[in-house]
């Protein structure tokens, strides 16, 4: 009855978020004294799954139907499912991702299991109860949810948990079909576009963020915040009003009806700090504001400021990053 | 083409978060409630769809207390054609779903809209387990929507991209921007949605399976070190050697 680790992987590797699912899964596994078994989704190599060993991760298995390299809501759940029966598994653990809540919440009924997203920490498992610690109410509160039944379905989210790295250890890697057919691939997407992302670094997976909003005037002085993210090796997002109005694209709106991000470092550059806006980043760890108004009320959520112009600041910055290297 | 649109009733964007004393819920004191922002997507494109296919019905569903009324006609006053509230406090998404699930059973409905999540439980899991309930595809979470005949294309996001989704009805998406401009009610809306259906039906099943045995604020923010202009290349410094993140 291993608990059951689902690791997204893109272009053969493992995702950053999936580390964490695993090392997460892994230690779980140690708390209710048993191994942890991986079961791989997306584009992986055979090499890159066995250093899951890292993780903690015993066995790793891995359909290697080419339709499932891209996401596919029915037939990834059908895979999972079929993992976790041939590991008569009681704890399924995921990505809080757009992959990861999409095939959860189809599993829970599928497995009759419950379910908890967000989840910030490990469980607690005092008096035969379980109970996970989850963000709640767009990152202003968290709530500390009991699950019932005999199975459970936890989506953490990223950046909460540190990845463990226990060089030198593998994991078995072991080939599994979950006998898809075409009915499993209805909601097969006819075409996959990716973003064009600056510097290669994808928003929702980033450590650091650099991000603008109203106070950086126009699209055309966006270089400022993408040299800034280049140097510390961040990736770039805005506020709503940027999006608005096509400054940047949709994708990198974060905020309480956009992205939510939990980076270890956020840095906003002319964002007054709407609530709408802290919203999508008060989880992250350490907030830097840079905005020429004093009483921007962003700065009250912020760990560090500068009171002043974005576009005498920002230069500065990226100089002083270069000179660190 | 019958739509059904599921909404929820949270605090309003700008609410200061507190809990009752034994930390247990919610307090809903003082609290402007407004609809669930993501589910404002699902509702106008709703209507959207449904005026440009010049037939159908747009069908509001909540499950809440009568609290949930004014923001229930306000859905009504925006476009909706009739609503339908099943009169229970929704305990977790799982509750949820399956009077949701029931209730589409039921009234046949082609296509059942929800936004991406509640901004109060930040669930994002009830449509994945209405999806499932009704044994029919989720698009979870959709960023555009067409209808051609019964079949939708839908654009899912995923992270650091998106996919192109084709599904026939009927089927569940989870929707969020930039789907659509989120109406708001006009004065005619306003006026006849005080005489649309609502109609008020009890709980089918009342298995939840989970429980929220306590809430807690983060801790505070200690407070911001200001480092002056003319010294930006500090900050660097301080990140690097103080909070050591990059």
């Amino acid at each position: 009855m291993s608990v059951l680790v689902v690791v997204e992987c893109d272009g053969g590797e493992v995702k950053k978020s999936s580390l964490e699912v695993a090392s997460y899964g892994s230690q779980v596994a140690q708390l209710l004294g048993t191994t942890a078994t991986a079961v791989a989704v997306g584009e992986a190599t055979e090499a890159n799954l066995a250093k899951l060993g890292e993780q903690g991760i015993s066995k790793v298995l891995y359909d290697a139907e080419p339709r499932l390299k891209d996401f596919v809501n029915g037939a990834y759940t059908k895979l999972i499912a079929a993992a976790s029966q041939k590991e008569d598994s009681k704890v399924i653990v995921l990505a809080n991702s757009n992959i990861g809540a999409a095939v959860g919440s189809r599993l829970s009924i599928r497995l009759q299991a419950s379910l908890a997203t967000n989840v910030v920490e490990l469980p607690k498992t005092d008096g035969g109860s379980f109970s996970v610690k989850r963000g709640a109410f767009s990152g202003k509160a968290f709530a500390d949810v009991k699950l019932d039944g005999e199975r459970k379905i936890i989506a953490v989210k990223k950046n909460s948990i540190e990845a463990l790295h226990e060089t030198g250890k593998t994991a078995q890697v072991e080939s599994f079909s979950a006998q898809l057919s075409d009915a499993d691939f209805a909601d097969a997407p006819k075409q996959v576009v990716m973003q064009d992302q600056a510097g290669g670094i994808l928003l929702p997976e980033a450590d650091k963020v650099v991000s603008g909003g109203r106070g950086m005037k126009g699209p055309e002085n966006w270089h400022l915040i993408e040299e800034l993210a280049q140097a510390l090796g961040a990736a770039t997002a805005c506020s709503k009003p940027v999006s608005d109005v096509d400054w940047r694209p949709h994708h990198e709106h974060v905020g309480q009806t956009g992205i939510t991000v939990s980076p270890n470092l956020y840095i906003a550059c002319g964002i007054s700090g709407a609530i709408q806006h802290l919203a999508g980043v008060n989880s992250s760890k350490v907030i830097v504001v840079i905005n020429k108004d004093p009483e921007a009320p962003f700065f009250k959520a912020a760990d560090y400021g500068i009171v002043g112009d974005v576009f005498d600041v920002l230069p500065k910055l990226t100089q002083a990053v270069k000179e660190l290297s | 083409m019958k739509f059904l649109v599921c909404i929820s009733n949270v605090p309003d964007t700008t609410t200061k978060i507190t809990f009752t004393p034994d930390n247990k819920e919610f307090n809903k004191a003082g609290v402007q409630f407004v609809i669930n922002p993501w589910d404002e997507y699902a509702l106008t494109r709703a209507i959207e769809l449904k005026e440009a296919q010049g037939s159908g019905t747009v069908t509001v569903l909540n499950v809440g207390e009568a609290d949930t009324e004014p923001n229930i006609r306000k859905a009504l006053a925006i476009g909706a054609d009739d609503a339908i509230r099943v009169n229970a406090h929704p305990k977790d998404a799982f509750f949820v779903a399956q009077q949701i699930a029931s209730i589409a059973k039921d009234g046949g409905y082609d296509v059942i809209l929800m936004g991406k999540e509640s901004i109060d439980y930040n669930g994002f899991q009830v449509h994945g387990m209405v999806g499932e309930l009704l044994g029919i595809p989720t698009v979870a979470p959709a960023m555009k929507l067409d209808m051609s005949g019964n079949t939708a294309t839908l654009e899912r996001e995923i992270e650091g991209g998106k996919e192109i989704v084709e599904v026939n009805t009927p089927f569940v998406a989870s929707c969020q921007q930039p789907m659509c401009e989120p109406r708001i009610p006009n004065m005619r809306g306003i006026m006849t949605a005080r005489t649309k259906p609502l109609k008020v039906v009890e709980p089918t099943a009342d298995a939840a399976r989970t429980e929220v045995a306590e809430y807690a604020l983060p801790p505070k923010k200690q407070g911001v070190k200001l480092i002056p202009a003319e010294s930006a290349g500090e900050l660097i410094k301080l990140l690097r050697n103080e909070a050591k993140v990059i």
